[in-house]
C-alpha cells in the first residue's frame, strides 16, 4: 500500500506536525503563566523537556524502520524536523539546568558535570547533538558530502543511548525504572532493527544470486 | 478536621510557612505512587481510623494504644519546623504533636534498648503503590535511642491546625527535623525498641546513597547531587538562587548527639 502525498499535501502535513511538536513547549508556557506547574516548577520543566527530548529522539530513530516497513520513502523528509525538535527540547532542558540550577555560572555548572556521572552522560549527549543540529541544512550536507554526512549523523545512535543512560541513572537511586525501561526498549528495538537489516544486507551481498539488487543498494541510516 | 493545639514558641522557626496546597500536593509517599503528585490523588483509600499502634521490644511495659489514647498521652502542641528533603527541596510546616520522649518514658525501655524502629502500614488494599517493588515493604525507619529521646523528635498527628491529611502520613507520623525527610516515618503502626540498629528501607535500597543517620549536612553530598543548597517550595521563584542548606537543618542543638563521630562516614 504505497502512499505518497502530493507536494501540497506534504506541505500541510509538515506544517501540522510542526505545530503539534510545539504543543509541549506551549503547554509549559501556559502552565507557567497560570500557576499550574505545581509546587516545584523548575523540576516540572526539567522533567517535561527531558521527556520530550527522548520522545523526539525515538521518533527520529523510528523514521527509517517505518520507511522500510511501509515503503513510504517521503517519511525521510520529515526526519530533519523531528531531529531538530529533539535538539530544541534538549536545549530547553539544558538551559533550565544551566539557568535555574547554576545561574549561568559556567564553573559551577562544569563542576557538576564532572562530579556527577548522570549529568556527565546527559551533558555529553547534549554536546554531541550540537554538530548534528549545525550540519542539518542542505548546504551542509552538500559541503560534507552524503557519505561523510551520514557517518557523522550516526552519532544519533550514541546520543540516544546516552540519553537513556542519563534517564536511567537519574532514576536509579529511587529504583524507579518503569519509564527508563520503556524508553530503553523502544530505542533498543529501533537500533536492533538496523543491525538486523545491516546483517541481512551483508549476507545478500555475499550471495548475490539470492539477494535482490534493491536491497543491496538501499542505504541504511 | 480541626485539631486544637497550643503553639510552643520554643520550637517555632521564623521562616515563612509553606502554603498548605504545596505541602499537601507535593509529597514523597511511595506507598501511594512514586510521582510527587500521586499521593494527593491516590491516598484517599487510606483509612486513618480506627487505628492502633503496637509498642513492643525492649520495654518493661509493651502496649497497644488506639489513636485516641495515643493522642491523649500528653498535651498536643504546635511547632513550626523546617523540613529538608534529601532531593534538595525544603518546606516550613506547622506540625501538631508532642515529643516522642513522652511516649518512650511511658513504656519504660530496658537497658538493652539502644534503637527505636518505626514500622509503617503496608496494606495493598489501601496503598496502590505496594504493587511496585521500588522499596521493601513495609517501609521502616529508625533512630538511635538518644536521637529518639531528643525533644525535637516529634510524634505528629496534625499540621496546619488540622489532623494529618492522608498523603502526609495520617494518622500518626514522626517528624525529625534535623534529618532528611525520609527518616520521618509516616502512618506508623508499630514502634519497636531494639538492641541492634534496625534495617531501614532507603538504606536497604541504596546503601551508598542513604545512610542510617541521614542528618541534613551541606558538607556531605548525595552521590548524584549536591546537598549544599536547597530550593524552598512555594517561596523561591525562578529567579531566586537556591538558599544554602544549614548544618542539621539549622537545629544545632542536636550536634552534641554526634560529638566525636565522623559524619562523612556515618552519613
Amino acid at each position: 500500500m504505497s502512499f505518497t502525498p502530493t507536494p501540497k499535501q506534504f506541505k500541510w502535513l509538515k506544517a501540522t506536525l510542526f505545530v503539534l511538536a510545539l504543543i509541549p513547549a506551549g503547554r509549559l508556557l501556559v502552565y507557567a503563566f497560570t500557576d499550574q506547574l505545581g509546587a516545584n516548577p523548575i523540576e516540572f520543566i526539567t522533567r517535561a523537556t527531558g521527556d520530550w527530548t527522548l520522545y523526539f529522539l525515538c521518533i527520529t530513530l523510528a523514521v527509517t524502520p517505518l520507511r522500510r516497513l511501509t515503503k513510504w520513502n517521503w517519511l525521510v523528509k520529515l526526519r530533519r524536523m523531528s531531529g531538530l525538535f529533539a535538539f530544541f527540547y534538549v536545549s530547553l532542558h539544558f538551559t533550565t539546568f544551566f539557568w535555574f540550577d547554576h545561574f549561568f555560572d559556567i564553573g559551577e555548572m562544569l563542576k557538576d558535570v564532572y562530579k556527577r556521572p548522570f549529568i556527565t552522560v546527559g551533558f555529553s549527549a547534549f554536546v554531541l547533538l550540537i554538530p548534528l543540529a549545525v550540519t542539518s541544512t542542505n548546504g551542509m550536507i552538500k559541503r560534507l558530502g552524503g557519505k561523510r554526512w551520514q557517518w557523522l549523523h550516526r552519532l544519533v545512535y550514541l546520543v540516544a543511548m546516552l540519553g537513556i543512560l542519563h534517564f536511567w541513572w537519574m532514576r536509579a537511586g529511587k529504583h524507579n525504572f518503569e519509564k527508563p525501561i520503556i524508553f530503553g526498549t523502544i530505542v533498543g528495538v529501533l537500533l536492533l532493527a538496523r543491525v538486523y537489516w545491516y546483517l541481512k544486507q551483508k549476507r545478500a551481498a555475499r550471495v548475490p544470486e539470492r539477494g535482490s539488487g534493491r536491497q543491496v543498494t538501499s542505504a541504511s541510516s | 478536621q480541626k485539631l486544637a493545639a497550643k503553639s510552643n514558641p520554643a520550637f517555632v522557626v521564623m521562616d515563612k510557612q509553606t502554603p498548605y496546597k504545596d505541602a499537601t500536593t507535593y509529597n514523597n509517599y511511595y506507598e501511594f505512587g512514586t510521582d510527587k503528585s500521586d499521593p494527593a490523588q491516590t491516598a484517599g483509600t487510606l483509612k486513618p481510623r480506627p487505628w492502633s499502634v503496637v509498642i513492643e521490644g525492649e520495654v518493661k511495659k509493651p502496649m497497644t494504644l488506639d489513636l485516641d489514647n495515643l493522642m491523649k498521652l500528653t498535651s498536643l502542641e504546635e511547632r513550626v519546623y523546617r523540613h529538608r528533603c534529601v532531593e534538595g527541596w525544603s518546606m516550613v510546616i506547622p506540625w501538631i504533636g508532642y515529643s516522642l520522649s513522652n511516649l518512650i518514658k511511658k513504656v519504660e525501655p530496658t537497658g538493652n534498648a539502644k534503637y527505636v524502629e518505626f514500622v509503617t502500614l503496608a496494606d495493598s488494599k489501601q496503598m496502590p503503590g505496594l504493587r511496585s517493588s521500588v522499596l521493601q515493604w513495609p517501609y521502616t525507619e529508625g533512630l538511635r535511642m538518644d536521637e529518639a529521646m531528643h525533644p525535637l523528635a516529634l510524634l505528629a498527628f496534625g499540621m496546619y491546625g488540622e489532623v494529618l491529611p492522608n498523603q502526609n502520613g495520617a494518622p500518626v507520623r514522626m517528624v525529625v527535623p534535623w534529618k532528611y525527610g525520609f527518616k520521618s516515618a509516616k502512618s506508623i503502626v508499630k514502634i519497636r525498641f531494639l538492641k541492634e540498629q534496625p534495617k531501614t528501607s532507603w538504606n536497604l535500597s541504596a546503601p551508598n546513597e542513604y545512610g542510617f543517620y541521614s542528618n541534613v549536612n551541606p558538607n556531605v553530598d548525595h552521590p548524584r547531587w549536591s546537598q549544599a543548597t536547597e530550593r524552598r517550595i512555594g517561596e523561591d521563584g525562578f529567579f531566586t538562587r537556591k538558599r544554602p542548606t544549614l548544618m542539621f537543618n539549622g537545629y544545632n542543638d542536636v550536634a552534641s548527639l554526634y560529638a566525636g563521630m565522623d559524619l562523612k562516614r556515618f552519613f
